[in-house]
């Protein structure tokens, strides 16, 4: 620890410190614009001089200095920080001034009006006039992507969202062009980022050079009713801030979590937004002659009981979608419980998971943020890429820290990161088993990992590969006292929760498969499952939001509330039970999942036990108490990979395939956005132009 | 400075690829460097297909050297605008003329070379002539100050220019030859233009003192007692040195060179006549 003085308060911060976390530490605030924790340091914005005696005689820029490099001193005094003197003063004075010179005075149009970095900054450390009377320099804008608008005259050459796209994203195609006032930023022949986190340099960029295009001239934030949640676009469960105006989702935004995404979201979920305002079921439907026709809730529950009544539970059948919360899972768990049916799934991909096997055979359980505590990885059967971008980038993160072996089971695909290419299929991992350099590199490690994707286990030998994946993890020490390397990647935000509640066929159920082919179940609820395939034959029942492949097929079509428009718990690949919470209200007749089946239940005549959603929880935390346990890990036991190890079974040999091939359209939500089908349909021009 | 920008579409030619003796000029070149850190190739890899394309980097050799090199195309792109010695456009055939503008040139009369260069190859700079031979730049100090003023072409400078020699090299530039580089007055590299005026005396370097022990100081007096026309010489072998008239500077002024005028002659000599500065003694002949 380095003693140092901070406008005279003195403590003790680590000799690595910068100076700028000296500060920050000592309670002192400093001004930045090119400086983020997150990225590599750049020093070019000078915002952030501070005085400093025991260094340079002259401003410093505490960002890029550390608390080692400055000297004590004459009779060994620790070394002094200044941030409120004069000369800081007049230093950030004349930072500011000199940033102003060249940055146009448009704040009425822009869009980062009311939340800049710059507007703030001038506000708090500026001077009230400006003495530049010449022309200022104008840049022409530069097109990179559908969802990043650009405004490059405002740029003021921080650089930030040139190291996000090579440090982090892993794509090194935003740069800095030209040198001094000429220096533009753009991508190479204004090609469109190929990233799945580009939309955080809007974020990332703290002028309104770089502005969410989608968003552009929506709204001001300060109009912007803002509420805390959770997305559900794939299983990492992002932390999510919601940004309403009256009933309109207008933004999605990330919030801080350091566990799970960081700062990061994905382009996925940040840019749905407008997917959640088209394709709606506002009313119930009922099919009527082949034709689905609106109807009231009264007469759609009616056409269901009628249905129901008189079928054999055993010939009824639930299937939970892949964004359902776990409260309305639980609720038609117990709805089909009660009509006498154990025929419910919520692997509507056919993944061969089971809670039977013990909670730690389906969860993530090096967890998120222990992906940079391990030093060995093998992906089996993923493309973390594109099934959990921001788990990606955190993979991305642990190997630039170095000593990372990457190894990869697979599809041969582009992770932004360096792998050895181990091979396609089942064939690989039996081999890997056995020995192999890489089986070696992961025994060396002291904490291996190995990520089994649902392309690995989504296929009918799926539990032979899950048990192979455990074998091969308990034979090279990835399950041992304090570490549990042994990680399945979800895609779906429903399915841990959905495990956790055993929502699986019972004794003697049908499985997903099984219901959807032809004779399975002769009536089918539907909890929002729209990416499987249900024979002709079946009554459906679908309860979602859009109008996807889920509701063509169905015979009952109940309206309900998409994630930022009810309360739910969503379990992420980890098993971290995380709260979404209702920013606006479902449109129309629509209303809440949980409240649908519930009144349905009542109409069948089988009413379930509560009438508010906290009776719901109430009940469904007596039964799986580690759901209440909000934003916390209950870690699994790994006695359940090393029985899963111990089974037998030898998968069939074949390749395995990606869980997400087109990662903007993977839900009926993302299917109904405008601005995915434009980034999908570049995404396949990009994969097209690359294939030639 | 202006914005630098990639040539048009129309002008790029397709494809790009070192020759063969470039390639592996390029292979060594890239061995260079420790294993990892072949980026920092790209100057010299970039500067020598600017030389085989003629003067030009074109977008296809920036990503023909980004590959070689496992770099992304912006990487390249931002090294290309970053250092102004890579031309993005295409330059005059037979000479790109990069007349230096800094101050020392300046005063000495670049104004009126880019007045040549305005009126014979374009109005504008980075224009190729109307006859595709030439184009001409304004460059910042090209490090030839002593000789201003100057310009480069190529890896060739030119210097002391008038604008009569300046035309008479774009001339013969136009006529594809290559003429002469150095300076254009006459006179050997940058020595002094009124002819050498220091170290004359040949003991400073014809070896006749080396051995007397008496160094410097002694070096000087036999240099101020000839001076003086002094005839009285102590030592022997310095004196016979100093006895010998002096010779003529090795390096005698051109022809073409003005002699000498008057009046700096006289300061010169006036120099050379007060030799009376303190001395430093000699090491050892201090007693503490």
């Amino acid at each position: 620890m380095a003693k140092i003085i901070v406008d005279d308060v003195e403590l003790d911060v680590p000799p690595e410190y910068t100076l700028l976390q000296a500060c920050e530490a000592a309670g002192a605030e400093i001004p930045r614009f090119c400086f983020h924790e997150r990225l590599s340091i750049a020093g070019n914005c000078r915002m952030c001089l501070v005085e400093v005696k025991g260094g340079p005689p002259k401003p410093t820029a505490s960002c890029a200095q550390n608390v080692r490099d400055l000297r004590p001193g004459p009779n060994g005094e620790p070394p002094v920080i200044l941030t409120k003197s004069p000369m800081v003063k007049k230093a950030r004075e004349g930072v500011m001034e000199f940033l102003l010179i060249n940055h146009p005075l448009d704040c009425p149009i822009c869009d980062q009006g009311g939340e800049c970095d710059l507007q703030d900054q001038a506000m708090a450390y500026g001077v009230d006039t400006s003495r530049y009377a010449e022309n200022k320099r104008a840049v022409e804008d530069k097109y990179i992507g559908p969802l990043i608008k650009t405004s490059m005259t405002r740029c003021i050459q921080c650089t930030r969202c040139v190291r996000f796209t090579t440090e982090v994203a892993g794509v090194a195609e935003l740069g800095a062009i030209g040198r001094g006032e000429d220096m533009e930023i753009t991508t190479y022949l204004e090609a469109a980022l190929s990233s799945e986190l580009q939309g955080n340099v809007a974020d990332l960029c703290p002028v309104g050079a770089l502005t969410q295009r989608p968003y552009a001239y929506h709204a001001r934030p300060w109009e912007l009713v803002k509420t805390e949640s959770v997305d559900v676009m794939d299983a990492v469960g992002s932390n999510i801030r919601i940004d309403t105006r009256g009933r309109e989702v207008m933004r999605v935004l990330p919030r801080l979590n350091e566990d799970v995404n960081e700062e990061w979201i994905s382009d996925k979920t940040r840019y749905i937004w407008d997917g959640l305002k088209t394709q709606r079921l506002d009313r119930p439907y009922v099919r009527v002659g082949g034709k689905l026709k609106a109807a009231s809730w009264p007469e759609a529950f009616a056409a269901i009981a009628a249905k129901v009544k008189g079928v054999p539970g055993n010939r009824i059948g639930g299937l939970i979608g892949d964004l359902a919360s776990v409260e309305e899972s639980f609720a038609l768990k117990s709805l089909l419980a009660s009509l006498g049916s154990a025929n419910i799934d919520a692997r509507q991909d056919g993944a061969k998971l089971d809670p039977a096997l013990g909670r730690a055979s389906y969860l993530f359980n090096a967890s998120i943020a222990g992906i940079e505590q391990a030093d060995a990885l093998l992906i089996v059967g993923a493309n973390p890429r594109l099934e959990a971008s921001v788990l990606n980038a955190r993979i991305r993160k642990r190997w630039l820290q170095g000593n990372f072996p990457i190894g990869l089971i697979g599809p041969h695909v582009d992770l932004t990161y360096p792998y050895d290419y181990l091979g396609a299929g089942t064939d690989t991992l039996l081999d890997l088993v056995g020995s192999g350099t890489f089986a070696e590199t992961l025994k060396g490690a002291q904490r291996p990992m190995i990520l089994v994707g649902q392309g690995a286990l989504a296929r009918p030998d799926g539990a032979a590969v899950l048990a192979l994946a455990a074998r091969l993890a308990v034979a090279v020490g990835a399950v041992k006292d304090g570490w549990n390397g042994f990680s399945v990647l979800h895609t779906a935000a429903s399915r841990v929760g959905a495990l956790d509640i055993g929502a699986v066929p019972g004794e003697g159920g049908l499985d997903a498969v099984a219901m959807t082919n032809p004779g399975g179940v002769d009536v089918l609820f539907s909890l929002g499952a729209d990416e499987i395939d249900i024979a002709p034959g079946a009554f459906v029942v679908y309860l979602g939001t859009h109008g996807d492949r889920g509701a063509h097929r169905a015979d009952v079509i109940l309206p309900g509330a998409a994630y930022t428009e009810k309360s739910g718990t969503y379990v992420n690949t980890e098993g971290r039970a995380q709260l979404a919470n209702r920013a606006a209200f479902p449109p129309g007749e629509a209303r809440e999942d949980w409240a649908v089946l519930r009144a349905l239940s009542d109409v069948i005549g089988h009413k379930l036990p509560f009438d508010t959603l906290g009776e719901l929880r109430a009940a469904l935390y007596k039964a799986y108490p580690h759901l209440a346990r909000i934003d916390h890990v209950e870690p699994a036991d790994p006695a359940a990979v090393i029985a899963l190890a111990g089974t037998a079974g030898t998968p069939a040999s074949g390749p395995f395939v990606s869980a997400v091939t087109d990662f903007y359209l993977t839900n009926p939500i993302a299917r109904a956005s405008a601005v995915m089908a434009e980034c999908s349909a570049l995404a396949h021009s990009r994969l097209a132009a690359a294939a030639e | 400075m202006s914005v630098r920008r990639l040539a048009p579409k129309e002008v790029q030619p397709e494809s790009f690829a070192f020759t063969a003796e470039n390639l592996d000029w390029a292979e060594k070149t890239i061995a260079k460097y420790p294993a990892g850190r072949q980026a920092s190739a790209v100057i010299p890899l970039l500067m020598r297909a600017q030389e085989q394309a003629g003067g030009w980097v074109s977008e296809p050799a920036m990503r023909y050297v980004g590959d070689m090199l496992g770099m992304a195309p912006i990487r390249v792109y931002e090294v290309a605008t970053f250092y102004t010695q890579f031309q993005l456009n295409p330059v005059g055939a037979k000479a790109h003329i990069q007349v230096c503008g800094t101050t020392p040139c300046m005063l000495r009369g670049a104004g009126d070379l880019i007045k040549v260069c305005q009126r014979r190859i374009h109005e504008e700079p980075f224009h190729v002539s109307e006859n595709g031979a030439l184009s001409w730049e304004e460059v910042e100090c090209a490090g030839t100050c002593v000789n201003a003023p100057m310009v480069q072409v190529w890896k060739d400078v030119y210097e002391d220019l008038t604008p009569e020699d300046l035309e008479k090299i774009l001339d013969a530039f136009e006529r594809g030859e290559h003429p002469a580089p150095g300076p254009q007055n006459g006179r050997v590299t940058s020595a002094p233009v009124t002819g050498l005026r220091v170290l004359t005396s040949p003991e400073l370097f014809d070896g006749s003192m080396v051995g007397q022990g008496a160094g410097l100081a002694l070096a000087r007096e036999a240099i101020a007692a000839r001076a003086n026309g002094d005839a009285a010489p102590s030592a022997p072998p310095p004196a016979a040195a100093a006895a010998a008239p002096p010779a003529p500077p090795k390096s005698d002024p051109a022809p073409a060179a003005p002699p000498p005028a008057k009046a700096v002659e006289a300061a010169g000599n006036a120099d050379s006549e007060k030799p009376k500065k303190p001395v430093a003694p000699p090491p050892g002949g201090k007693a503490d």
